[in-house]
């Protein structure tokens, strides 16, 4: 699997010979990558080729399903993420996660964003209240529902839940945020808003994003990985993924030629 | 860089992008015909071929317009990637050379209008050579364009010089041929006008055939050695 030098940006996360298993069947054959710091990484792939699987195994998600193993070593800042004697929730907290259906609790919109914080052993109400707005804020949300923290968060649209599961996620203050199809159920406004709102959070975060859209993918990511059937089959600069890139394969599939 | 070979899952876009080829190809002999009808008018000294060949270029016009439209068809519907970007903008920009080669042509047929109501200047040996490498240039551009093969792209590159050489060479002869008698400065400069559509035509060609390499490398090999800083 050719693999494009990043140069000189800094790795936030390393991932070496990673392999996936669900019981018998192998998802993810084994996979290399650098993910740069402060950049947005898109996964991209036909369905079943791993990229989903791959994302949840940069932040141990992969455990909560029952047949699933895991093998190869995960860094973050040089740190392994798995390994005996590391807390997966501490590694979910530094590693953040918003899904492609937006799964607010059934609370106020403060509550939402305060969960994490509160479940974290936060009690300060001054401290909680200055995170939600500045999660909140940084989810570009704030304006638009400072007036109302105490309606359920139920009542919101669906881009403004997607925004509001964002910051949730930006609240416990994480050093990197996956996101898995974080637009795919939202019209085409919300879904710019989302996009824009990746470009703003890639200045403070390490951002790394599932999407069968492959016009998201040109458009807000710094690198692109393709994956196929389990493995990991190119990764550059999203500029060069999307006018030249090196592997037929991917020319196939971004073009549309997929069989 | 791998060209895409197989066919797009939608049919309906693999068509569009067939009928481009299509009308791209056919667009490119029509001016190749042009070029050789305007170079005959002149050798024959035939002023309604030439008249002809004005008329034709209405046609070529016509093509420009209606690629440029199926161009702009495709990037909106189907936000094309990769080598199908890179064909298609290419389309665009190659249609804008095959569309001025035929004005170029239009030129020259003008002149040979005017030089028919002359007696000829001088036998042409130069002008005709010079022709027929600068349409075998188009050609072998075309030729590489339909084969997607860069390397004989490449080589049309090279051939520019040789047209640059032949228009200079031509340009100081018709010099002379004024500095002996100034009865023969109107049909010099008409020819050396020629000569000078000839050379555009020239460059148009390698356009063409720079193009080509972009399209099928995804490599951008315009102006080498004329860019800053390099």
């Amino acid at each position: 699997m050719p693999m494009s030098t990043t140069g000189d940006a800094k790795m936030k996360m390393e991932v070496r010979d990673l392999q996936v298993y669900y019981g018998s069947k192998r998802a993810l054959a084994p996979v290399s990558i650098d993910l740069p710091e402060k950049n947005v990484t898109a996964l991209i792939g036909p369905s079943g080729c791993g990229k989903s699987t791959f994302l949840r195994s940069l932040n141990r998600m992969n455990e909560l399903i029952p047949s699933c193993r895991v093998m190869g070593d995960v860094r973050l800042d040089g740190d392994a993420i798995y390994g005996p004697g590391i807390d997966p929730v501490v590694v979910r907290r530094r590693i953040g996660m918003v899904f492609q259906r937006s799964n607010p609790f059934p609370k106020s919109i403060f509550e939402n964003v305060a969960y994490g914080l509160r479940i974290g052993g936060i009690k300060d109400r001054g401290e909680i209240a200055g995170r939600v707005e500045k999660a909140l804020r940084q989810s570009a949300l704030w304006d638009e529902v400072k007036d109302r923290l105490a309606d359920n968060a139920l009542g919101l649209s669906g881009g403004q839940q997607q925004r509001l599961c964002i910051a949730r996620a930006l609240a416990v203050e994480p050093e990197v945020l996956l996101m898995d199809e974080p637009a795919s159920a939202l019209d085409p406004i919300a879904t710019a808003h989302i996009e824009e709102l990746i470009d703003e959070l890639a200045s403070t975060y390490t951002v790394v994003i599932v999407t069968h859209n492959m016009q998201q993918a040109a458009r807000v990511s710094d690198w692109t990985a393709f994956f196929y059937m389990g493995d990991l089959v190119e990764f550059d600069r999203t500029n060069s993924i999307f006018t030249k890139p090196t592997q037929a394969k991917t020319e196939d599939y971004i073009t549309g030629r997929f069989g | 860089m791998p060209i895409a070979t197989r066919a797009h899952t939608n049919r309906e876009y693999e068509q569009e992008l067939r009928r481009l080829r299509e009308q791209l190809l056919r667009m490119g002999a029509m001016v190749e015909e042009i070029i050789a009808g305007s170079i005959k008018a002149l050798i024959d000294r035939d002023s309604s071929l030439a008249t002809r060949m004005i008329e034709f270029d209405r046609r070529v016009n016509q093509m420009e317009v209606d690629i440029d439209e199926l161009c702009l068809l495709i990037l909106a519907k189907r936000q094309p990637v990769a080598s199908d970007l890179r064909f298609i903008t290419m389309a665009l920009k190659l249609v804008t050379d095959l569309e001025r080669i035929g004005d170029l042509c239009v030129n020259i047929s003008e002149r040979v209008v005017e030089l028919n109501a002359e007696p000829p200047l001088k036998p042409y040996v130069d002008l005709p050579r010079m022709a027929e490498d600068v349409q075998s240039m188009l050609r072998e551009a075309l030729d590489a364009f339909v084969a997607g093969d860069p390397e004989r792209a490449q080589e049309v590159v090279e051939r520019d010089k040789t047209i640059d050489a032949y228009y200079t060479q031509i340009f100081r002869e018709l010099l002379t041929y004024m500095m002996e008698d100034v009865r023969n400065i109107y049909r010099a400069t008409r020819l050396q006008s020629i000569a000078k559509y000839l050379e555009r035509i020239g460059d148009h060609a390698t356009n063409v055939a720079e193009m080509v390499v972009f399209m099928v490398k995804g490599k951008d090999i315009r102006h080498t050695g004329k860019l800053e800083g390099r």
